[in-house]
Formats: C-alpha cells, structure tokens, sequence
C-alpha cells in the first residue's frame, strides 16, 4: 500500500465541481470528460446513421411501390433535416436531458450556474452544433476537384478540428454550444449500496485484539485501498496484503488464522480508531501525516 | 452510551447506516421508477415522500461525510443526491407542455423581445433589395453578379420573356418537390447559421441579409424589366411572407447576440452574449418552423393556386397572421 496522490475529501478531485443544493449541502459533481463525450456524441452519430439508413429503405420501399423517385428524395431530405435539427435537442429537452448515447454512457446536461435547464439552453447549445460540426463537414462533402475547393475543404478541416478539439481548451470541457447556452455536461454515475464491511469485521474483531500503536500504522487512504480489496476478495491480493499489514503492525499469525478474518478485523477496527479521531476533528490522510 | 468494548463493538458509522438506509432505499427506488416511467406512475403518497427522502438522504450524505470512513456509501450517497436533486430542481414538464407553452407564450415573446433587431434586418433586406433592383435595371449583366446559377433555374436575362412567364405558373413537377424541400432545408440552416453567427459581432448575419435581398431584388428587376413585376409579386409573395419573416427573424436574433457581444454592458462579454443567445433563441427554433410552413406553401400552395389575385390573398393572409400571432396577442413572458 503505497501512498499516491492525497485521495481525501479535503483536495478536490480533479474534473470535480460545487453544486450547491438549495439545502445549502455541497454535492461535488463531476464534469465528463473529453472521451466521454466524445463516445456519447459517436453513439448518437451512429444511432442518427442507422435511423437514416432505416428511413431510406422504407422510402425506396414505398418509392417502388407507387412509383415514384422524387418521393424517396422528400421523405430522405425532410428526414436528414428533422434529425440532424431536433435529435439532440428533442433528447436533452427531456426529463433526463440527456440523449440515448449520454445516457448509455452516464452523463447528462447541467447549467452552469445550477437552477433548472431551460429549453432556451438546450436549443442554443445545439444550434451551435450546426456550426462546429455540420458546416464545416457540409465543406468536406461538396468539394470539387480544383484548388479552390482544396483550399474550402483545407479550412473546412481546420475549423473543424478547432471546434472538435475545443473542450480539451477550457478547464470545464466546454464546447462552444456550452459556452453560449450556460451549459455544461456533468456524470451521473449510478453507483449499487454495498454491504457494510464493518458487519463481517465485527465478528471476526471478537478473536482479535489491536493495540492502538498497531491502528495508528496507517491513514484514511490506506483504509480506502483496503476497502476496495476487501470488496473484490481476491484471494491472491488478500493473502499479500494480509502479509503486508502483519509485517508492518508485527501481528503474529496465529493458527488457524485466515487471512480474509484478519483482514476484515483490521479494516473494522481500523475504521472505527479512525472514525473516533475523526470526531474529534482530527482526519489522518495517509500513514505519512503525523496526526 | 458506553463505549463498546472491542468485542462488542458497533461503529458509529454502521449504525448510522443501519438507521438511515430504508430511506436511501426508498429514494433510489422511486427515483428508478420516475426514470424508466415517469412522474405519473408515482401515487399521491409517494409524492409526498419523494422531497422527504431526499431531504433525509442529502443530509445523510452530509453527515456521512463528516463521520464516516466507508468510502461506497459516501459515493453511493454523492450518485443518489446528484440525480435526485436533479429531478427534483430540474425540468419536471414533459416534452408536450414545454411544446405547448412554446407556442401559445414563449415564441411570441421571444419574437417580440428582439423586434428592434427584427427591423433592422428587414431594412437591411429591403436596402439591399433596391440597391440590386437598381443595378440590375441600369446593367442586366448585374444579375449574373448577384445570382448562384444553382437558384437561378435558367431565370436570367437571357431567358424570353414567354419562358419567365411560364415559371411563374408551373412547377413543372407536381407535390412537394425535391426542389421544394431542398430549399426548406436550405433555408432553415441559412437562417440556423445567421444566428450561430451572431457570434462574430453580427457582421456575418448581416451580410447574409444583404446577400439575401440582393438575389430578391436582381429577381424582382429581371422580371420588372419584362412588365412581370406583378406576377412576379403573388409567385414570390405567396410563401415569401413567411419565409422572409423568418430569415429577418433568425438575423435579428444573430445581431441581438452580436450586439450584445461588442456592447455587453455591466457583464462579461461571454455571459452578455450567452444571455442574449438564449433570450433570442427561441425565436429562432420558431423560425424553423416558419420555415417549414413556408416549404410547405411554396411546395403545394403555389402550384395549386395559379391566380394572382388568389396569391396575393393568401400572402397578405399570412402577413397578417405572422403579424397578429407575435405582435398583436400580449401574454407575459415567463419570469
């Protein structure tokens, strides 16, 4: 259990954000990031392909059936128009204000400043889509063969990586839709209620004893490291950890002594020395803070 | 209470836990019911119970952070808050009433919010159609000037005065063209790109306002010069009260949110500009669905009314309603 980066409440993790609640309690949302966003939007783009693809053989079907080609030419333009116009928009305007792929992913659209997203947010945020990506894509599409046209789809090309590459530019990963519409785009990620550690550790506590030198070995983030190994139960990483922690706190094994009991017995009992101090204020973050 | 032994021992945060968790329960469940259904499937008494609970669970998470060491509840507490406090500050109306008060509030309000930059635009069209109209009777070679070839559809200088007159009159194909269409799309996302514009201190709006009445005003001469100007008007008139509408709506927002980028007052220029995007906006979502009425004019309307008389019925008909519908009808914007 080497000490990384302080993981505390104390230093903000990074992409991470206040949102104050009316309540007055502080939920430390966090802001997707690049990738994110950027496997959301491919998914929506995929979704938007395959509706596409979809709508223009059921035209071509009704095309052939009353014969006529103009009319798969209307249904496909006043498609692609719909789509393109209100997909993300008739999404994000819902109650979960997130599209099919935000929503896969686990993220959602927030306003800035808290306080309900208006629909006025939503509509600006993707009208602006229309030029950071369809413009300049709209330049790549219809080009000729001359110089001319080259240099349309050379500057298409740059202004669409300017604005592809623009959240990776602001601290808020914001891009330029966001930035007009107030917006941002936070995760909402879904976490399960696992069991309580401490239930196992206080029985197995009952055949152990811990001196308070022994519990005053590690801090906060070594009980954290603990916790996320005690809740995968790997076998292997149990028995090395196990090892690790009797040599440093010299806990003889005794026999008969599994090292699964020994483990949780220490994470219960190191919990609650820790717990104790921190009520009386006192956080230790890791083994290296003298506290 | 006694400080429990070692082997009687009961964490704080455990018990803690223990006593709080039904509601976090609670909690989670209806929120996973509103989202894969929706409010409506919530009785009366758990509406009821739905502030409670998120009121109990936020103030756990409060606590918990403040005593406990567990770190999945606190993350478990922290993802629970978060999408709770987001339906219950968030957007509750369904897309259905957001589209209803759109129409009958929030569209004429935005509209008349932003008429000063409407007129603007419209003078701006209108200067911009004379100056063309001007050149184009003194020098016909004009028209080739102002004019994509694209729109032109062989209406040039070139054309006899009989196969301008027969434009005016027949499609050629009948229903709502690809043509028709065409233009609806391309207009909507000329009109789109007038506003995302805006951001450029409203220059590029304005130019495409101007570039806009230059082809409206080389047309109207071209066909002036061949005593059509008449015809011309109900042809053009019929779905272009509505479709220039429009276009002068969707610049005059692009301008709002250029002016208010070069003049931006007491607040940054981002957030002047950003709250003027979103002032206007609306207005502008409204515009694409004036222009969709106005497609559906020029596709089916034009070809099925022949008579002038008829068409400029129908044109000053639409003047009206256009007119009545966001200026006339005074309701209070919401606050």
């Amino acid at each position: 259990m080497t000490a990384t980066a302080a993981n505390t409440e104390t230093a903000p993790r990074k992409q991470e954000r206040a949102l104050i609640t009316p309540e007055g309690v502080n939920l430390r949302i966090r802001l997707a990031s690049a990738g994110e966003r950027a496997a959301a939007f491919s998914i929506d783009v995929s979704i938007i392909a395959g509706a596409l693809v979809v709508m223009t053989l059921l035209a071509a079907l009704m095309g052939a059936a009353i014969g006529s080609a103009e009319f798969v030419g209307v249904v496909w333009l006043l498609m692609f128009f719909i789509l393109r116009a209100f997909y993300f928009t008739l999404f994000e305007l819902g109650p979960r204000a997130a599209t099919p792929g935000k929503r896969l992913i686990g993220i959602r659209v927030a306003p800035r400043n808290g306080g309900r997203l208006r629909a006025e947010a939503i509509f600006v945020r993707n009208a602006m889509r229309e030029i950071e990506v369809f413009l300049p894509l709209g330049f790549l599409a219809s080009q000729g063969g001359d110089q001319v046209s080259g240099l349309i789809a050379l500057s298409g090309f740059t202004w669409c990586a300017i604005f592809l590459f623009f959240p990776l530019f602001n601290r808020d990963r914001l891009r330029p839709g966001d930035i007009a519409a107030g917006t941002w785009v936070v995760q909402t990620p879904r976490r399960k209620l696992e069991r309580d550690l401490a239930g196992g550790g206080e029985r197995a506590l009952s055949n152990f004893e811990f001196s308070t030198e022994q519990l005053d070995a590690y801090g906060v983030h070594e009980l954290h490291v603990l916790e996320d190994v005690l809740r995968v139960r790997a076998d292997e990483t149990m028995a090395m950890i196990a090892e690790r922690i009797r040599n440093k706190i010299k806990h003889v094994k005794k026999a008969g002594e599994s090292d699964a009991d020994f483990l949780d017995a220490y994470y219960t009992a190191l919990r609650k020395r820790l717990e104790t101090r921190l009520l009386y204020g006192v956080r230790r973050r890791d083994k290296f803070d003298e506290r | 209470m006694t400080e429990p032994g070692l082997d009687d021992v009961q964490l704080q945060s455990r018990r803690f836990r223990m006593e709080r968790e039904a509601d976090w329960l609670k909690l989670e469940e209806l929120l996973e019911r509103v989202s894969s259904k929706s409010v409506t499937s919530l009785t009366d008494e758990e509406m009821v119970a739905l502030p409670r609970v998120y009121r109990s669970t936020l103030s756990a998470l409060s606590v918990a952070r403040e005593t406990s060491l567990d770190q999945n509840v606190i993350e478990y507490l922290e993802s629970l808050c978060t999408r709770a406090y987001f339906f219950i500050y968030g957007s509750r109306s369904t897309l259905s009433e957001r589209i209803i008060s759109f129409l009958t509030v929030d569209w004429p309000a935005a509209v008349r919010a932003i008429w000063k930059e409407t007129l603007i635009a419209a003078l701006v069209t209108i200067a911009a159609a004379l100056v063309a109209y001007g050149l184009v009777m003194n020098d016909a070679d004009w028209f080739y000037s102002f004019m994509p070839a694209m729109f032109s559809d062989g209406r040039d200088p070139a054309a006899t005065t009989e196969s301008l007159r027969e434009t005016l009159y027949s499609e050629g194909e009948g229903g709502l063209s690809v043509f028709a269409t065409f233009l609806f799309t391309h207009n909507a996302r000329v009109a789109l790109f007038a506003f995302a514009l805006g951001f450029a201190f409203g220059a590029p709006a304005i130019v495409l306002l101007a570039y806009n009445g230059f082809i409206l005003g080389s047309f109207a001469a071209l066909f002036a010069s061949r005593g059509l100007g008449f015809e011309l008007g109900g042809w053009l008139l019929i779905h272009g009260v509505t479709e220039l509408f429009a276009i002068v709506i969707a610049g005059g927002a692009g301008m709002r949110v250029g002016w208010a980028l070069a003049n931006p007052g007491d607040m940054t220029r981002l957030a002047a500009a950003s709250k003027a995007a979103r002032a206007s906006s609306l207005a502008l979502a409204g515009v694409v669905i004036m222009l969709f009425i106005a497609g559906l004019l020029e596709g089916f309307a034009r070809q099925l009314i022949t008579d002038d008389g008829l068409r400029y019925a129908v044109a000053t008909a639409t003047g009206l309603f256009w007119g009545a519908y966001f200026y006339a009808y005074r309701t209070e914007a919401r606050p």
